[in-house]
C-alpha cells in the first residue's frame, strides 16, 4: 500500500486532569471509508478536532498527505485538503444556502463567478439544488446536515471528516445520507466518519476503528469488529460479552 | 439563477446611480442654507454609517469606538494644515492611513475577544484616546483647534460663501462608501466577513482565516471613517476633542445602520436619510424649550421603529430579501 492519506502518531490530548485521547495512532488510506466508533465519551470528537486543527494535541503528531500538519491552524488544514462537518450543525444562519457553500468554494478560487458555479454543482450533487436561495435558518434538520456536507465538499477536500451526519435522522433520510457518502467516496474523496448508529455505519464503512476511554480498542473489518468481545464489553458491559 | 443574481446586483448599481444623480441636482433648487446643511450632514452620516457597517454589520464585530477614527481624521487634517501648511487633501489621506494602521494595531489584541468583551474594549480604547487628546497641549488640548480661513478654494478645501462644495464632497463620500460596500459584498472578503459574523468556528473549518478577515474589515472601515472625520473638521472649521471624538459620535455612526438594517447594502443610507433630518428638525422645532423634549421625541421614534422592524427598515424595500425569505 502507498502512504496513507492521514496518520495520527501517538496523539495525546489532556484537558486538565482528563485524558481525552491517549496514545492514539490510526491511519486512513486513500479512497477508504473509515468509521470511528465508540461509546459516549470515548474521545471521538476530540480526535476529530485534533485532526481538523481546532486545537493542537498535547503530544504526538498528525501527518496528512505525507506532511506533518500538527502545527497548522484549521484554516490552513482546510486549504491542504481536510474538510469537516460539525456534530452540532453550524450553518451560516443569516446567509442563503448557496452563499453558505460559496464560502467553502472560495478556498480554491477568488473569482466569484467560478465559486458560484462550483457551489451550484455541489448543491446539485448533494440534492439541495432547489433550496439554493433559501436562508440556511429555514432549512429542516436533515437539510442542514446536507448543507454541512455540501459546504465541506465545496472546499474540494481530499479527506472528508463527517461528525455524526447520519445521527438523529429518520430511516429514509439516513438511507439517502448513506447513498450520499458512497457517492462522495466514488468521486475520489477519502472519508473518516464518526457515527453512532451501528446498523447504518457497518455496511457502509471499509474499516472501523473503535475508541474507548481515549484509547484505540480494536481496529479492523466492520464484521469482525462488532463480534469482538472487547467491543461488546465496552458498549454493553461484561455480562453480554460472555454470551458472544 | 446566476443571471438573476447578476441582475439584482446590476439593479442595485443602477438605483444607486439614479439616486446620486437626483441628489446632485436637488441643491440647485433648494437654496435654503439650513436645509442644505441638513443634506450635507445626512450624506456624511450615511457615509460614516456605511463605513461602520463594514466592520460591525458585515463582519459582525460591533465597534462603539469609531468616534476615535473620526476624530483622528479630523485632527490629522487640522494639525497638518495649521502646523505645517499641508493641504487638507493630504491630511485626509494621512488621517485615513493612520486610522487604518491604528485599527489593525488595536485589532491585533482585541480581535481575540468575542462578543460583549470586544464591544467594551472598543469603548474603553476610544475613551483613552479622547482623554489623551484632552491633555495633548501641542494639539490644542481641551481648547481644540481653530482652522484658519484662507479663502474659498477646492485646493484648501475651504468654503465660506456657499455650502454647495461641501454638499458635493459629502455626496461623493457617500457614493464611495456605498460603492466600496457594493463591490466588497460580492467578493471573497464579503463572504468571509458574513461567515465570520455567523459562525467563526465553521468559517475557520472552511479555510477562512478569521483573524485576517477581521483585520481587513477594521482597516477599510477605519480608513473611510477617518476621511469622513477630515471632511467634518473642514466643514465646521473648529474642532475640539468632545466635538469630534465624543462617545455620541460612535453611537451616531451605529444608529443609522442599525435602524436601516445592519449588515445590509442599503440600510445605513436609508437609516441616515430618516434619522439625521429627524434629529435636526426635532432639535430646531421643539428643542428650544430647554427641557429636552426633542430628545424624548427622537428617542421615542427610534424605539417605535426598532419595535416595528427589528431587522431594519431596509426589509420593507428589498426584493432580494423577500425572495430569500420565501
Amino acid at each position: 500500500m502507498t502512504t496513507p492519506l492521514l496518520e495520527t502518531r501517538g496523539v495525546w490530548q489532556r484537558f486538565g486532569g482528563l485524558i481525552a485521547n491517549s496514545d492514539v495512532s490510526i491511519s486512513v488510506g486513500r479512497g477508504e471509508i473509515v468509521g470511528l466508533i465508540g461509546p459516549n465519551g470515548a474521545g471521538k470528537s476530540t480526535l476529530f478536532n485534533l485532526i481538523a486543527g481546532v486545537l493542537p494535541p498535547t503530544q504526538g503528531s498528525i501527518i496528512f498527505d505525507g506532511e506533518d500538519v500538527t502545527a497548522l491552524p484549521a484554516a490552513e488544514r482546510c486549504q491542504r485538503g481536510i474538510g469537516r462537518t460539525f456534530q452540532v450543525v453550524k450553518s451560516f444562519e443569516t446567509m442563503t444556502v448557496i452563499d453558505n457553500v460559496i464560502v467553502g468554494a472560495l478556498v480554491r478560487t477568488t473569482v466569484m463567478r467560478n465559486a458560484r458555479r462550483k457551489a451550484h454543482e455541489v448543491l446539485e450533487f448533494c440534492g439541495l439544488g432547489p433550496r439554493a436561495n433559501v436562508l440556511a435558518s429555514d432549512l429542516v434538520p436533515s437539510e442542514k446536515r446536507r448543507l454541512e456536507v455540501a459546504r465541506a465538499l465545496a472546499t474540494e477536500p481530499k479527506l472528508l471528516l463527517l461528525d455524526e451526519v447520519l445521527t438523529g435522522l429518520t430511516p429514509v433520510e439516513a438511507k439517502t445520507g448513506v447513498e450520499l457518502v458512497r457517492k462522495v467516496r466514488d468521486t475520489g474523496v477519502t472519508v473518516l466518519m464518526v457515527e453512532h448508529v451501528m446498523e447504518i455505519v457497518m455496511p457502509l464503512v471499509d474499516r472501523a476503528v473503535v475508541l474507548d476511554l481515549g484509547k484505540v480498542l480494536v481496529e479492523g473489518k466492520p464484521a469482525d469488529v462488532v463480534r469482538d468481545p472487547k467491543v461488546i464489553t465496552a458498549y454493553l458491559g461484561d455480562r453480554h460479552a460472555v454470551g458472544a | 439563477m446566476d443571471t438573476s443574481f447578476a441582475r439584482s446586483r446590476r439593479r442595485d448599481l443602477i438605483v444607486a446611480f439614479c439616486l446620486a444623480a437626483t441628489a446632485a441636482v436637488v441643491p440647485l433648487f433648494v437654496k435654503d442654507v439650513y436645509v442644505q446643511n441638513i443634506m450635507v450632514l445626512t450624506l456624511m452620516w450615511g457615509a460614516l454609517s456605511q463605513s461602520w457597517n463594514i466592520l460591525s454589520g458585515y463582519c459582525g464585530q460591533i465597534s462603539l469606538g469609531h468616534a476615535m477614527y473620526f476624530g483622528i481624521g479630523a485632527y490629522t487634517t487640522a494639525l497638518l494644515f495649521t502646523k505645517f501648511g499641508v493641504l487638507p487633501w493630504f491630511g485626509m489621506l494621512g488621517g485615513g492611513i493612520i486610522s487604518a494602521v491604528l485599527a489593525m494595531a488595536l485589532g491585533y489584541p482585541c480581535f481575540r475577544l468575542r462578543g460583549h468583551y470586544f464591544v467594551i474594549a472598543t469603548i474603553v480604547i476610544a475613551e483613552i484616546v479622547l482623554l489623551l487628546f484632552h491633555n495633548w497641549d501641542w494639539a490644542g488640548a481641551a481648547m481644540g483647534i481653530d482652522i484658519p480661513v484662507r479663502g474659498d478654494s477646492w485646493l484648501k478645501f475651504q468654503f465660506t460663501r456657499s455650502k454647495l462644495p461641501y454638499f458635493y464632497f459629502a455626496l461623493a463620500l457617500a457614493c464611495v462608501a456605498w460603492f466600496v460596500t457594493w463591490w466588497l459584498e460580492d467578493s471573497k472578503w464579503g463572504y468571509w466577513w458574513r461567515a465570520v459574523k455567523d459562525n467563526p468556528d465553521a468559517a475557520e473549518s472552511l479555510g477562512v482565516v478569521v483573524f485576517n478577515s477581521k483585520m481587513g474589515a477594521a482597516a477599510v472601515s477605519a480608513f473611510l471613517v477617518a476621511v469622513g472625520g477630515s471632511f467634518y473638521g473642514q466643514f465646521v472649521s473648529y474642532i475640539d476633542p468632545e466635538s469630534v471624538m465624543g462617545f455620541q459620535f460612535s453611537l451616531l455612526m451605529a444608529l443609522p445602520a442599525v435602524l436601516g438594517g445592519i449588515g445590509t447594502l442599503w440600510g445605513p443610507l436609508l437609516g441616515a436619510v430618516i434619522l439625521i433630518p429627524l434629529t435636526e428638525l426635532t432639535r430646531s422645532f421643539i428643542g428650544g424649550s430647554g427641557r429636552g423634549v426633542d430628545l424624548i421625541v427622537y428617542g421615542g421614534l427610534i424605539i417605535a421603529i426598532s419595535l416595528a422592524r427589528p431587522q431594519g427598515l431596509v426589509g420593507l424595500f428589498s426584493p432580494r430579501r423577500k425572495e430569500a425569505a420565501r
